[in-house]
C-alpha cells in the first residue's frame, strides 16, 4: 500500500495541494508531529519560518500564494557564512561600502513566485539593520541594503537562508554579476532611432504637404542637411547590429537573411546623401530612421518571446528525474530539482551526477563523456569534486552535493554534440540552404525590378528597389517553426513529457513506427510478487537463508535494472560491501560479496558464465531472474510483471495508426498475452538482445520506416539513439540517457498517443504559419515591386508580419495544449480523490491489495 | 518666415533635453527589469499601506 501510496503522490503537481502538504513549502508531510494553529508541517524548518513570519506580521506571504515556500533543511550553521565577514571577499561582493551602510546585490535561486518577491522586498521587518531591498525576478537576484554596524554580512546571508532563499556565491570568476549592456544597448539604439524618426519627420512636414515651395530652396537645403545630421547617428549607432551581421556573413561568404536589409539601408543612405549634396530635394532620412526605429521593434519582440520560453525551460521545465537521498530514515526518492545542497545521494551503476558533489563513501568511477566526449572512466578518490553530468560505472557510492542542481546545465549536456542523431536531412542546415537561396532570390528581383523602373520611370527605381528589399525579409518565415516548436516543448514539460529540444516536436510528428520495449516500459516494475525458487539440488535447502538473501540484496541495490530494484526491495535493507560489481546491459549484474562470487542475472547469460543451469528451475509466469553462489546454479526469482494501467487502451489507440513492434528481453512465455495486446499485424520479438534491439531499429529503418523507440533506456540505449525519436520512460529513478530526445514520466505513458498527436497538430500550425507569411511576401514584394509601396510601409508592414506569426504560433499551439490538458482532467480528479483524507483513502486501497 | 529657424532650434532642444532623459534613464538601470514591478504590485494591499510611511522613512534614512 506504501508504494500505491507514493505512486499517487508522485503523480500529483508537488506544491499547491495545502490541503494535505506542508503549509509552508507543499511537501507531503511524512507525519502530522509538526502542527501548528491546525497548519501541518513538514519539518521543524519550516514550522520555525512560519512562526517567524507571523511574528514579525508577515502572514501575508502564505496569502499571495499557497505553500510559497522552499523546504528548510536544519538550521544552517552561521558559521557557513563567516567567510563573507573577510574584509577581501566582501569588498568583492559589495556593491558599495561605508561605515553606515552597505549594498549588496545576491544571487538567491530560490526566488519562484509573487509572494518571494513581496517577502524579501520586506525583509526590514525581520531585522531592524536591513534596509531597502529589491528583487529582480528574471535574474533572481535582490539588491539589499544593510547597515553593517546593526546587521554583519554573515549574519544577513544567515537570515536569508533560515527563510529559504540561501544565497549562492560564485566566488573566482564572476565576483559581481555584471548587468548585461546588451540590453541597454538596444534600448538605447531603438531610442535613438525614435528621435531621429520623429524630428526628421517633423521637419519634413513642409514636404509631405507640398509646402516647400513656400518655404524657398534655403529650407529645403537646411531640412536636407540637418536630416543627414541626425540620422548619422541612426545609422552608425542603431543600425549597427545589421551591418555587423551582414558583414560577417559576406565574410563567410554565405548570404544571410540580414544582407538584404543592409543593402536596403545603405541604398536609401547614399541616395539621401546624394540627393541633398545635388540640391535635388531633402533625401529620405524621415523614411530611413523610421526604417530602423520599427525594425528594432520588432527584433526586440522576437527576442522578448524567446526569453519566455527560455525563461520558462530553465526554471518551470524540470528533468523528471529523481536521484536516491539519504535520510536519517533511510532512503527516499527525490526529484532532482528539489535536491538541495548538502544533501548525501546514493548514484548507482549507470547514475547520472545532477550537481557537483563530494565523495563520501564507495569507489567512484565517474565517466565524463558527455561532459568532455572522453569515454575513459576517471577513478575518483574521496577527495576529489565530483562534476555534475559524471556518471558512475561500477556499484554504489554516496556522495554530498555541494552546488544547487543546474537544470539548465543538464539540458545542455543532452544535447551534446556526442548524442546527436546522425541524420543528412538536419534542419539546421535546411533553414541555412533555404535562406541562402532565398536571398539571391530577392536581390534578383530587386535589381530587375530596378532595372524596369530606370527605364521606365526613373524616379521611382530607387524607391521600388529599397521597397524590395524591406518587405522581403523573412523574418515571419523564420520565426514560425522555432515559437511553435518552443511553445509546445513547455506544454509538454508542464506534462512531465521533456524534449530534448524543440526540433524533436518535428520528428515525433513524423513517426510511423513504434517499437516498445517490455520491462520496464509496459511492465511496471514494484507491482507484483517477488518469489523465490529453488534449484532442485541435495545439499541445498528451498528457501534462501538469511545470509544468502543478505548477499542477493546487497549486490541488487547496485543496479538500477527494475528487477534488480525489485529483488533488492523483496529481500531487506541489506548492505554489505560488494567487491568488483560489474553490470552487463541486458545480460545481469555479477560481485563479490564475503567471498562469495554471486551472479544474478538471465538464464542464458549465467550459461555463458560457466553456471550449470537446469531445466527444472523455470517459473511458470512472469519473467525469471537466476542466481548463482559460487558458481552453481542457486535458484531463480520469479517476478510476476503487471502492466501498466490503461496500456491495453493505448495500445488499441496506437494501433489504429501506427505500426507496433514489442522487443523484449524476456522468453516467450507471455508471448499469447502480449498478442492478444497487440493485435495481430504487431511484430512480437523475444530473447532480444540490446545489439538486437539496434538492428532491428536499423532494419526498420532501412525499410523506410520513421520510426519511434520507446523503452527504459538501459539496455536499449543504443536503439534509442538509432531511432527517430527515442523515449526514455522512466519512474521514481530515472538513469539519464542521454541518448534519448524525450524523457517521459512513467504515469504519462498512456498519453502517448494524444502526444503524438499533438505533435502531429504542431506541424501543421508550423505550416500555417508559413503559410501566413509566404502570402505577407508575395503580396508585399509584388505590390513594392509595382513601385506602389513606401520604404517606410514596408517596414511597419515586415514587423506586422511577424507579429502576427508569432501570435498564431504561439496562441494556436497553446490552445491545442488546452486540449491536451482537458484530456487529463477525469484521471488527475481521481487521483485527488483517492488522495484526500486519509481515513478514506485506506479502504479503497485496502480492497485493492485484497 | 525666419522664424522657422527659431522654431526649429527650440524643437530640437526640448527633442534632445528628452532624448538626454531617456539615455539617463536607460543607464540608471530603469529599463533593466520590467518583469518584477509587474509582480510587485499584485502584492500590494490596503493592509500594507498602512505600513509603508515605515518603510519610506526606512529606506530614505540610508
Amino acid at each position: 500500500m506504501s508504494q500505491k501510496q507514493t505512486k499517487l503522490r508522485q503523480s500529483l503537481p508537488a506544491k499547491g495541494d495545502s490541503g494535505r502538504g506542508c503549509f509552508h513549502c507543499g511537501e507531503p508531510c511524512a507525519d502530522g508531529s509538526f502542527l501548528l494553529e491546525g497548519k501541518p508541517f513538514c519539518c521543524f524548518g519550516c514550522q520555525t519560518v512560519f512562526s517567524l513570519l507571523r511574528e514579525n506580521g508577515l502572514e501575508q506571504f502564505y496569502q499571495l500564494q499557497s505553500a510559497p515556500g522552499t523546504r528548510i533543511r536544519a538550521a544552517s550553521a552561521a558559521a557557513k557564512w563567516a567567510f563573507l565577514d573577510d574584509p577581501v571577499v566582501a569588498e568583492k561582493l559589495l556593491d558599495y561600502a561605508d561605515h553606515a551602510q552597505a549594498k549588496v546585490t545576491l544571487h538567491l535561486p530560490a526566488i519562484h513566485c509573487v509572494a518571494c518577491v513581496w517577502l524579501l522586498e520586506n525583509l526590514f521587518k525581520l531585522h531592524p539593520g536591513v534596509g531597502k531591498s529589491q528583487v529582480n525576478f528574471a535574474r533572481r537576484e535582490a539588491a539589499i541594503t544593510f547597515s553593517p554596524g546593526k546587521i554583519k554580512f554573515s549574519e544577513l546571508a544567515a537570515l536569508l537562508a533560515s527563510i529559504g532563499y540561501e544565497p549562492q556565491f560564485t566566488l573566482g570568476g564572476t565576483e559581481k554579476a555584471k548587468p548585461s549592456p546588451l540590453a541597454k544597448k538596444t534600448w538605447l539604439q531603438i531610442g535613438l532611432a525614435a528621435f531621429g524618426f520623429g524630428n526628421i519627420m517633423l521637419m519634413s512636414l513642409p514636404f509631405y504637404f507640398g509646402l516647400d515651395t513656400f518655404n524657398g530652396p534655403w529650407f529645403k537645403a537646411l531640412a536636407g542637411w540637418l536630416g543627414l545630421a541626425m540620422t548619422l547617428p541612426v545609422v552608425a549607432f542603431s543600425a549597427s547590429d545589421f551591418w555587423r551581421t551582414a558583414w560577417f556573413s559576406l565574410r563567410q561568404r554565405r548570404l544571410t537573411m540580414e544582407v538584404p536589409i543592409a543593402l536596403g539601408l545603405a541604398a536609401i543612405y547614399l541616395s539621401s546623401v546624394w540627393e541633398v549634396l545635388s540640391r535635388r530635394g531633402p533625401g529620405y532620412c524621415d523614411s530611413l530612421c523610421g526604417l530602423i526605429f520599427f525594425l528594432l521593434c520588432g527584433r526586440l519582440f522576437q527576442k522578448k518571446t524567446y526569453d519566455r520560453l527560455t525563461f520558462d525551460r530553465d526554471y518551470k521545465g524540470f528533468f523528471p528525474l529523481s536521484v536516491m537521498r539519504k535520510t536519517v530514515a533511510g532512503e527516499e526518492a527525490v526529484a532532482i530539482s528539489r535536491l538541495l545542497v548538502g544533501d548525501k545521494i546514493i548514484l548507482r551503476n549507470g547514475e547520472l551526477l545532477p550537481a557537483d558533489a563530494r565523495l563520501v563513501g564507495g569507489e567512484a568511477y565517474m565517466d565524463y563523456s558527455f561532459v568532455t566526449g572522453e569515454s575513459e572512466p576517471v577513478v575518483c578518490e574521496a577527495v576529489r569534486h565530483l562534476y555534475a553530468g559524471g556518471r558512475q560505472v561500477g556499484g554504489a557510492i554516496e556522495v554530498e552535493t555541494v552546488k544547487p542542481v543546474a537544470q539548465s546545465y543538464l539540458a545542455t549536456l543532452w544535447n551534446h554534440e556526442a548524442f546527436r542523431k546522425n541524420r543528412d536531412h538536419d534542419l539546421d542546415s535546411l533553414t541555412n540552404r533555404y535562406s541562402q537561396r532565398f536571398t539571391k532570390l530577392v536581390i534578383g528581383v530587386a535589381l530587375a525590378t530596378e532595372v524596369f523602373w530606370i527605364f521606365a520611370d526613373a524616379p521611382k527605381a530607387l524607391k521600388a528597389f529599397t521597397s524590395v528589399l524591406i518587405v522581403a525579409c523573412p523574418c515571419a518565415l523564420a520565426l514560425a517553426a522555432p515559437l511553435t516548436h518552443g511553445t509546445a516543448q513547455r506544454i509538454l514539460a508542464r506534462r512531465k513529457i521533456f524534449l530534448k529540444n524543440a526540433l524533436v516536436i518535428e520528428h515525433m510528428a513524423e513517426v510511423d513506427t513504434i517499437v516498445l520495449d517490455k520491462t520496464g516500459t509496459l511492465t511496471t516494475a514494484g507491482a507484483g510478487g517477488v518469489a523465490f525458487q529453488s534449484a532442485k539440488c541435495e545439499v541445498q535447502s528451498a528457501e534462501l537463508s538469511v545470509e544468502e538473501g543478505a548477499w542477493i540484496a546487497s549486490l541488487a541495490r547496485h543496479s538500477t535494472h527494475p528487477n534488480s530494484v525489485r529483488i533488492a526491495k523483496a529481500l531487506g535493507a541489506a548492505n554489505l560491501p560488494v567487491a568488483g560489481f560489474k553490470e552487463s546491459p541486458g545480460c545481469g549484474i555479477e560481485g563479490e560479496i564475503a567471498g562469495h562470487k554471486i551472479l544474478l542475472g538471465s538464464r542464458a547469460w549465467l550459461e555463458q558464465c560457466g553456471v550449470a543451469a537446469r531445466e527444472d528451475a523455470r517459473p511458470t509466469s512472469g519473467s525469471a531472474v537466476c542466481v548463482a553462489i559460487d558458481g552453481s546454479l542457486r535458484g531463480a526469482f520469479a517476478l510476476e510483471n503487471s502492466l501498466r494501467p490503461e496500456v491495453a487502451q493505448l495500445l488499441s489507440q496506437l494501433g489504429d495508426r501506427f505500426e507496433l513492434a514489442l522487443l523484449s528481453g524476456d522468453n516467450e512465455r507471455e508471448a499469447v498475452r502480449f498478442k492478444k495486446l497487440f493485435g495481430e499485424r504487431a511484430l512480437l520479438k523475444f530473447n532480444q538482445s540490446p545489439a538486437d534491439k539496434l538492428n532491428f531499429v536499423r532494419e526498420l529503418q532501412s525499410r523506410g520506416r520513421k520510426v519511434m523507440m520507446v523503452g527504459d533506456g538501459l539496455n536499449d540505449a543504443g536503439a534509442l539513439k538509432q531511432a527517430e525519436v527515442g523515449v526514455a520512460v522512466v519512474e521514481q529513478i530515472g538513469i539519464f540517457s542521454p541518448a534519448s530526445d524525450v524523457i517521459l514520466d512513467a504515469a504519462e505513458l498512456p498519453r502517448l498517443a494524444r502526444v503524438l498527436e499533438f505533435s502531429r497538430q504542431g506541424a501543421r500550425v508550423v505550416r500555417a504559419g508559413f503559410v501566413i507569411s509566404a502570402v505577407y511576401n508575395l503580396v508585399g514584394v509584388s505590390i513594392a515591386a509595382a513601385g506602389l509601396l513606401a520604404p517606410i510601409v514596408c517596414a511597419i508592414l515586415m514587423p506586422l508580419s511577424s507579429a502576427t506569426v508569432v501570435a498564431f504560433a504561439c496562441g494556436a499551439t497553446a490552445w491545442l495544449g488546452r486540449r491536451l490538458q482537458v484530456d487529463k482532467l477525469p484521471v488527475e480528479g481521481s487521483v485527488r480523490h483517492n488522495l484526500q483524507p486519509s481515513a478514506f483513502n485506506l479502504q479503497p486501497i485496502a480492497k485493492e491489495a485484497a | 518666415m525666419s522664424v522657422v529657424i527659431i522654431l526649429i532650434v527650440a524643437s530640437l532642444a526640448v527633442a534632445l533635453l528628452f532624448l538626454a532623459g531617456f539615455v539617463w534613464a536607460v543607464r540608471s538601470g530603469q529599463y533593466e527589469d520590467t518583469l518584477t514591478p509587474s509582480l510587485r504590485v499584485l502584492a500590494e494591499d490596503p493592509a500594507q499601506t498602512k505600513q509603508n510611511p515605515i518603510s519610506e522613512t526606512k529606506s530614505s534614512n540610508q
